[in-house]
């Protein structure tokens, strides 16, 4: 059954996919922390270490008779040494006149004490820029000395791709991690719907208790529904099962007494014509109650083989006991049904079922064959098949191969004169499909007469 | 024969006691458990006919209750439910066959027959006439000192002869006896089995007589 729509709406998918999301989203922005703050602190290092440069050229600045003397330190500038061989440039300006260094250095914007930072190209390089302004006296005019300290920054981008690189990794691991952990919790999840799903379906067709199960408390409401469906249903089938029985019951009771009375009439009437209609209203009750009968079967049938309860079945016996229920009427007519069975032959199926689909094939037989002639049963295990052959001595099917025979109501077109409803093909049929088997009717080959063959896969 | 029909439908009942005593049984009727209860405490019954719907319990308890008390009388059950549900119930619980309503009295006569044919063996139940005894469950006639089995036809065509020595029986009642409702029958039919009949019985003390224009006759020594 396809009721089902695909399942875009899996719980366990949805949960994990939240998940995954949910993790991606969390090691991007991890990265980009990461990324962000350790790009930060390279650069605060580097300017650290560039001011502190700076100054320690200011440092060395001394001023005597206004001219400016600037001994500059060994360390100002090996300070800013580093694996990646960064360049580092300086300006030294006293009053606005270069006194050392690259002229065309550009200065950040520094204010009075406060040091100014910069990032701007150079020639064919970014350069991080400090300047730091100073005013020096000796008591005379004041001058004021101006360091820019610049460096290349490729020690900064090498540790930035470094830390990077690590930034990605550890993303990724999150990831990772995450992803494992959110397909467990989807399937922790699912487990317990899962759990729920399996109780009921592993239970038998017929049992339709309640459920009980160990459910997390956003499950139970779906538990509660659930029962209470599975409560309705019993009660409907019940109420079908008893309808069932009781419109039988009805129907039959009242037949009963009518046929009895006209058969104990039949016996003292002498008068032809009384004795005619009374034969006739005793054939019309056995059709109304054989057509009732079988409608009822055939329900009944229907009813049982959308849920077939499989037992392991031994079919000789099956059919022996049926065999043995069916001869009185048999005798009746003098035929004798002849057992062939080998034995064991073991299938999966509803006794009740088989039995009764072997039954309207066996009555069949008893009632459309001439009356003096053999019934034979035979069941053999073929190719993986159990088969029972029901065959007669009478006239046979018109035409075998006719797919109406197992239609409902209808019948062989000889089988005019006898009472039947049309319905006893059409149950054995259903029969078979609903044991995945199937119906087999044909005229025997030798010396005629109807050859039914029921066949089920063995077990 | 001694029967026990326990079932709650009046006119069924009726209809039921008065077939049987037309065939020369004697019949208690209960229309109830209880009443059934009753019954069974007094008197032995050969065979017991049990309705499965009665207004005071279910048919299939009170035969549970009679097999655990080790009763062995054999005990067909009428039923009117739907033979798929019911018949396994029936026949687990102990009953010896089962028959649907509404019934062909042949057909309850003849499970009767194999019903008590199972119980008893052979060798009750016997009519004779001279040299000439028929076991009606057995099924054989034997004539001076000759057994021969009959076929069903025959035994029942025999029975009916028997029951009623020096009658004269139309063609059309040994018609309604033997065949069944749905077969087209002339009354030629019965002719082949009188046939039959009558030369099983050669050398007995009893013959067939054909009375023309009215039917057949036993004569009897």
């Amino acid at each position: 059954m396809s009721l089902l729509r695909p399942s875009s709406s899996s719980i366990r998918r949805r949960l994990t996919l939240q998940l995954l999301v949910s993790a991606a989203v969390l090691a991007l922005v991890l990265f980009f922390i990461v990324f962000n703050f350790a790009r930060q602190i390279g650069s605060e290092s580097q300017d650290r270490v560039l001011l502190a440069s700076a100054r320690s050229v200011l440092d060395a600045s001394t001023i005597q008779d206004g001219e400016v003397w600037i001994d500059i330190p060994y360390f100002a500038f090996s300070m800013l040494d580093n694996p990646s061989d960064d360049r580092v440039f300086y300006q030294i300006v006293q009053d606005g006149d270069l006194l050392t260094g690259y002229e065309d250095l550009p200065q950040a914007r520094s204010d009075g004490a406060e040091a100014g930072f910069l990032t701007v190209p150079y020639r064919t390089e970014t350069l991080r820029i400090v300047t730091l302004t100073r005013r020096l006296s000796d008591g005379g005019q004041p001058v004021e000395v101006t360091v820019t300290v610049g460096q290349t920054r490729d020690e900064q981008a090498d540790v930035l791709n470094r830390i990077s690189r690590m930034t990605v990794l550890l993303g990724l691991g999150f990831f990772a991690v995450s992803a494992v952990l959110a397909v467990l919790a989807g399937q922790s999840t699912a487990s317990s719907l899962s759990r729920l799903a399996g109780s009921v379906s592993r239970r038998g067709p017929q049992d339709l208790r309640p459920v009980v199960a160990d459910v997390p408390s956003e499950m139970r409401p779906l538990v509660r529904s659930l029962n209470s469906l599975i409560a309705r249903l019993s009660g409907a089938f019940t109420r079908t099962e008893d309808f069932i029985a009781e419109a039988a019951h009805r129907v039959r009771t009242p037949l009963a007494t009518v046929r009895a009375h006209a058969e104990n009439t039949l016996r003292r009437v002498d008068r032809e014509e009384n004795r005619v209609s009374l034969r006739e209203m005793i054939r019309a009750i056995d059709e109304s109650s054989r057509a009732a009968g079988q409608l009822l079967d055939h329900a009944m049938v229907s009813l049982r083989a959308d849920q077939l309860e499989l037992q392991l079945v031994e079919l000789s016996s099956l059919v022996r006991d049926l065999v043995e229920r069916l001869s009185p009427v048999a005798e009746m007519r003098d035929m004798p049904i002849r057992i062939n069975a080998e034995v064991p032959c073991e299938v999966m199926g509803d006794p009740i079922l088989i039995q009764n689909a072997v039954r309207n094939l066996l009555d069949n037989a008893v009632k459309y064959a001439p009356s003096d002639t053999p019934i034979e049963v035979g069941i053999a295990a073929e190719s993986g098949n159990a088969i029972i052959t029901i065959r007669d001595h009478g006239a046979g099917f018109p035409d075998p191969t006719d797919a109406q025979l197992t239609r409902r109501f209808t019948r062989g077109e000889n089988a005019a004169g006898t009472i039947g409803s049309g319905l006893g093909l059409t149950i054995a049929e259903e029969v078979a499909r609903a044991h995945q088997g199937h119906l087999v009717i044909s005229n025997h080959s030798d010396g005629g007469g109807a050859c039914v063959q029921l066949s089920i896969p063995l077990r | 024969m001694r029967f026990l029909l326990v079932e709650d439908n009046p006119q069924l009942a009726a209809a039921v006691l008065d077939r049987l005593s037309l065939d020369g049984h004697v019949v208690d009727h209960a229309g109830d458990l209880a009443t059934a209860d009753g019954f069974i405490s007094t008197t032995d019954y050969d065979l017991i006919l049990l309705d499965i719907m009665l207004p005071d319990g279910d048919g299939r308890d009170f035969l549970n209750a009679h097999r655990a008390r080790g009763r062995t009388t054999p005990v067909i059950v009428l039923t009117a439910r739907s033979e798929v549900s019911d018949r396994v119930g029936a026949l687990d619980m102990g009953a010896d066959d089962y028959i649907a309503k509404p019934f062909d009295f042949a057909e309850l006569e003849a499970r009767c027959r194999a019903v008590l044919r199972r119980q008893a063996g052979t060798a009750t139940n016997v009519t004779r006439f001279g040299n000439a005894s028929l076991n009606r469950l057995a099924g054989t006639l034997d004539v001076a000192g000759k057994s021969v089995e009959l076929r069903n036809r025959e035994l029942r065509l025999l029975e009916v002869f028997f029951a009623a020595p020096g009658q004269i029986i139309p063609k059309p009642k040994l018609v309604d006896r033997l065949f069944s409702y749905d077969e087209e029958v002339s009354e030629n039919a019965i002719e082949v089995y009188v046939g039959r009949l009558r030369k099983h019985l050669e050398g007995s003390d009893v013959s067939i007589v054909t009375v023309r224009g009215l039917g057949y006759r036993l004569s009897v020594p």
